[in-house]
């Protein structure tokens, strides 16, 4: 029992820790790839921590919902990470087990967020949000969709179990995954702000979705949305492998599995953040319009995958 | 008391409402405090009857006027499902009579209190009366009073032109329906012999061949008017903002989901016949609709419009639940079909506390504004938080997000179509349960985006009009049952899994399944075992220990930081609200994008100072539409059908007295020679 509460009190305080890293990581990457050196990986870890202790200036137009949805966003993020296993695909005692309800509790982090763009009641703030609320709405009906093809393969919604069960399922029962895979990672990038959905990177009207609505954000409260994003970066991460990948994670509570459970996510999420910064790097900037094609483009893949699952 | 006794005087004070009100018609606002105030007891009274009910276990019936010389008795028979459904009817009506005492000032001196009293009552009342009968007679004429009343009271604002317009379209639309199921009604009388829905259900199994799919069809299109199901929704969006607020909540929330209460008791006891084919058709309707319905709504910018188009877009939804429902039971899987038909009853009773709470802050906001408009609004928060953190309440909960009660039956719905993928019952209806999946994501993304639009645009923000600016709080009469309203979504929603579902399951497997399944929810009957929890509660709970541990946290690393309030970044020059982004442009992205479904017009017309160099623009309007599909393709060919027949028929209208003596005496021929045939 003392070794589950420890491990449910790690999965929650794994992904706020690791999150910034992976952030870090990636900006990393890019540099290389640009031929810069860049900022260190620990760069994020300075920033959250310098804004924690600056002064804010706040819009005088601005709400509570302004001031309330840093909060909100954070702890819905953060309560849907702790959901999704990361060394260990048993023993956690962490409640909000439910596909469905991490999909949801994400949704509740991008409504607020939207809301507190609109909040300001500035031109930036407003399309941001509108941009934001379009590209999640596609997105919501990718990843269901993807959820749909991974509770087919593994007849369970919980992700504790559907991890158990696609790492013990030989390959042919889980190859139609790849699939819902590639699906998966179209909306790891529409979700998480990254080309060829949005520029992390810049603060141009032209491009911006994500950051248009945080602009009038300082202080602690950017800290929080900062830190929010790189959770769920994290947790989308996090899924990718544990759903589609999920070999060589801890199925059972001893020492030495729980070892080797933090080797093979390590390496696998370096994998995967070298992937998305290799899209990044690689891929363009899409027009606005033509981002629906890509989300309907992940629905339909994932649609295949279940298919090619029933028949 | 017994039930009966509490049924006897709901009715009765629902009568001493009405009959008040038209005694003490010069005296308005008399006649609308005694009206509203006894239909808040009435209401009370038909709680009290909902919950005798359930505690007897056994249905209630009796015979309410046991007169002699009356051949068709008014029968009134109460069981666990109508009762259920008495109950949410009894809290709805009550919070929105409460708000009513207050919100009916809008109309005092411009139109009589009186009226609107009397015809508030009746409807009220029919309200009840429809979920308290199943003998066809008896629910056919409180069907019929249902839609008359209501169309009294959408016309109740009867100068305004597009009122009446409104009005008339309801009352066309409601009454083809009403026709639709009479005469499905008094088909299955006929060739049954049995005139109450139980009686016929039992018999009804040996009818074959076309009549039972006929009579199906007159009720789905009978009911799905009512219900509002596309296409048959076009009267919806015009109907429900006409009426006062509270009406339209009452509408919204409950009229229209007694025709979903119909339609459950028509397939699983009038028509208990379970063809697949009936089943896949309620799910597609049902998927078209919610996606459908949540498209429009986001191309509007009349609240109560944008309200009305989601009440579609939630009975496409509660639909996916029945029909799956219909389906899981033409197969024999009856353990998913309760798990379908609790999803789509849970629905029905989460979106009329939702949608209700959302209908009576919009008319909050109108109380104030004295507008419709929602580009009109803007930076309400702070002159009614309570309004706006009500309704944010209401946006959060039909948004389908945790840990409202959206979120809980939205939940479900998603699981019945999971078991329904991944259990494998045949290409043809996973091909639809995959579709219906993807249509209720969907759905529930577009539903946020619009209310993220519906609520940012008019709380959030700088105030765009005059009005908006100087709008204050409402008096608490109209506060205390929103209020009320949130607090049932929320709990609701938290207690659904340990109390909600439970009860509703136990309910409906008595009801409409007739077998007991004991190993609800895990489902262990199926083909391959399928488990799943709800963890609302949790959520909820862990949503707030998180946020308060998150608050401390961040206030012991950072310290105590100084918060300075400035302009926001404005480029230089004053911001205006005209910068703000308006409801149009918001969903203006998702509307290009779905323009092949929405098909979008837009009309640009510009006035020039100089007409004939064209450099100086002195205005530029814009104006977008819609092309509206329905008129064009459906109901102008309709209409223009009946109107060329009416045409033909009218030959025979010459207007010499001659001419019609000779109709007269062919017509006696004719019935003499039938009658001595």
């Amino acid at each position: 029992m003392t070794t589950r509460i420890l491990l449910t009190i790690l999965q929650i305080l794994m992904a706020p820790v690791i999150a910034p890293l992976c952030v870090g990581i990636i900006r990393k990457g890019k540099a290389f790839m640009q031929n810069r050196k860049g900022a260190s990986i620990f760069q994020p870890y300075r920033d959250i921590a310098k804004l924690m202790h600056k002064d804010e200036v706040i819009a005088h137009e601005a709400s509570w919902i302004f001031r309330a949805a840093p909060y909100i966003v954070f702890v819905a993020t953060l309560s849907a990470a702790a959901a999704v296993p990361i060394i260990s695909g048993v023993g956690t005692l962490w409640p909000l087990g439910d596909i469905v309800m991490v999909v949801y509790l994400l949704a509740l982090a991008t409504f607020f967020l939207a809301l507190a763009g609109l909040d300001v009641g500035t031109a930036f703030g407003g399309t941001g949000a509108s941009r934001e609320m379009t590209m999640a709405a596609l997105a919501e009906g990718g990843m269901m969709t993807v959820v749909l093809s991974v509770v087919t393969v593994a007849h369970s919604a919980n992700i504790t179990d559907i991890t158990s069960i696609i790492s013990q399922a030989n390959f042919f029962t889980i190859a139609p995954l790849f699939l819902a895979f590639a699906a998966f990672i179209i909306v790891l990038l529409c979700e998480n702000a990254r080309y060829p959905f949005d520029n992390p990177a810049t603060h141009l009207e032209l491009t911006m979705i994500h950051e248009a609505m945080i602009l009038e954000y300082s202080g602690k409260r950017l800290a929080l949305m900062e830190w929010a994003a790189s959770i769920k970066l994290f947790l989308f991460i996090a899924l990718a492998i544990n759903l589609f990948f999920p070999w060589g994670i801890a199925t059972t509570l001893t020492f030495s599995a729980l070892l080797v459970g933090i080797a093979v996510f390590a390496i696998k999420a370096l994998v995967m953040l070298f992937v998305i910064t290799f899209v990044e790097s690689w891929m363009p900037k899409l027009r606005f319009f033509r981002l629906p094609d890509l989300l309907f483009t992940a629905i339909v893949m994932a649609a295949i995958s279940i298919l090619i699952t029933v028949l | 008391m017994s039930a009966q006794f509490l049924y006897t005087i709901t009715l009765i004070f629902f009568g001493a409402g009405a009959l008040g009100a038209a005694l003490l018609y010069t005296q308005g606002r008399y006649a609308h405090y005694w009206a509203h105030g006894f239909v808040m007891i009435a209401s009370v009274s038909a709680l009290l009857t909902g919950v005798s009910v359930l505690k007897q276990g056994v249905p209630v019936q009796f015979n309410l006027l046991p007169l002699k010389g009356i051949t068709i008795p008014f029968l009134v028979s109460i069981d666990a499902f109508s009762a259920v459904f008495m109950m949410l009817i009894a809290v709805l009506t009550f919070c929105a009579s409460w708000y009513g005492l207050a919100y009916m000032k809008h109309y005092e001196g411009r139109y009589s209190l009186a009226r609107f009293g009397v015809w508030y009552a009746i409807f009220t009342a029919s309200l009840v009366g429809v979920v308290s009968t199943q003998s066809i007679f008896t629910f056919l004429w409180w069907w019929e009073v249902m839609s008359l009343s209501s169309y009294f009271l959408v016309t109740y604002d009867y100068r305004d032109e597009k009122n009446m317009h409104a009005g008339t379209l309801y009352l066309v639309m409601t009454q083809i329906g009403t026709a639709c199921i009479a005469a499905a009604m008094l088909l299955m009388a006929l060739s049954t012999g049995a005139l109450d829905f139980a009686s016929i259900g039992s018999v009804s199994a040996n009818l074959t061949g076309w009549f039972p799919h006929l009579v199906f069809a007159l009720f789905l299109i009978g009911f799905g008017i009512k219900a509002g199901i596309i296409p048959l929704h076009v009267w919806l969006p015009e109907a429900h903002p006409a009426a006062p607020s509270h009406v339209s909540a009452l509408m919204s929330g409950v009229m229209i989901k007694l025709a979903i209460y119909m339609l459950v008791r028509v397939m699983f006891e009038i028509l208990p016949f379970f063809h697949l084919w009936w089943g896949i058709i309620i799910v597609i309707i049902g998927a078209v609709s919610a996606l459908l319905g949540v498209l429009y709504a986001l191309t509007e910018h009349d609240m109560k419009r944008l309200l009305a188009y989601h009440s579609v877009e939630n009975i496409g939804i509660i639909l996916l639940g029945v029909g799956s429902a219909v389906m899981f039971k033409s197969m024999g899987f009856d353990a998913l079909a309760l798990l379908a038909l609790v999803a789509g009853v849970f629905h029905t009773v989460n979106h009329a506390l939702f949608k209700s709470l959302l209908f009576l802050g919009s008319g909050a906001v109108f109380f104030k504004t004295h507008t419709r408009d929602i580009e009109k609004y803007g930076g309400l928060i702070k002159h009614m938080p309570w309004t706006a953190a009500l309704f944010l309440v209401g946006a959060v909960a039909i948004s389908g997000l945790p840990p409202f009660n959206g979120f809980a039956s939205e939940w479900l719905t998603f699981q019945t179509m999971f078991a329904g993928v991944a259990v494998g019952l045949g290409m043809k209806v996973q091909f639809l349960w995959i579709g219906a999946t993807v249509a209720l994501a969907l759905t529930s993304g577009l539903a946020a985006a619009c209310f993220v639009k519906a609520f940012g645009v008019t709380f959030l923000g700088k105030p765009r009009t005059k009005e908006a600016k100087s709008a204050t709080e409402v008096p608490f009469t109209m506060i205390g049952p929103m209020l009320v309203l949130a607090v049932l979504c929320l709990m609701f929603g938290v207690f659904a899994s340990s109390s909600v579902i439970p009860y509703l399951s136990a309910v409906l497997q008595n009801f409409a399944l007739a077998t007991s399944i004991t190993s609800w929810p895990t489902l262990a009957s199926m083909p391959t075992p399928w488990a799943f929890e709800l963890s609302n509660l949790w959520a909820f709970v862990i949503l707030l220990a998180l946020g308060v541990l998150t608050v401390l946290f961040v206030r012991v690393w950072g310290g105590k930081r100084k918060v300075t309030r400035n302009i926001p970044w404005d480029c230089g020059v004053d911001l205006t609200p005209r910068m703000e982004i308006s409801a149009s442009s918001f969903s203006r992205s998702l509307i290009t994008m779905f323009k092949g479904i929405l098909r979008p017009t837009k009309q640009t017309e510009i006035a020039y100072h100089d007409s004939e160099m064209r450099y100086f623009v002195s205005s530029h309007t814009v104006n977008l539409h819609l092309h509206d599909v329905y008129a064009v393709y459906l109901y102008r060919p309709i209409s223009r059908f009946v109107l060329w027949g009416s045409g033909r028929v009218k030959r025979i209208q010459s207007g010499v007295l001659n001419a019609y003596i000779l109709y007269i005496v062919i017509a006696v021929i004719i019935l003499l020679v039938v009658a001595l045939r």
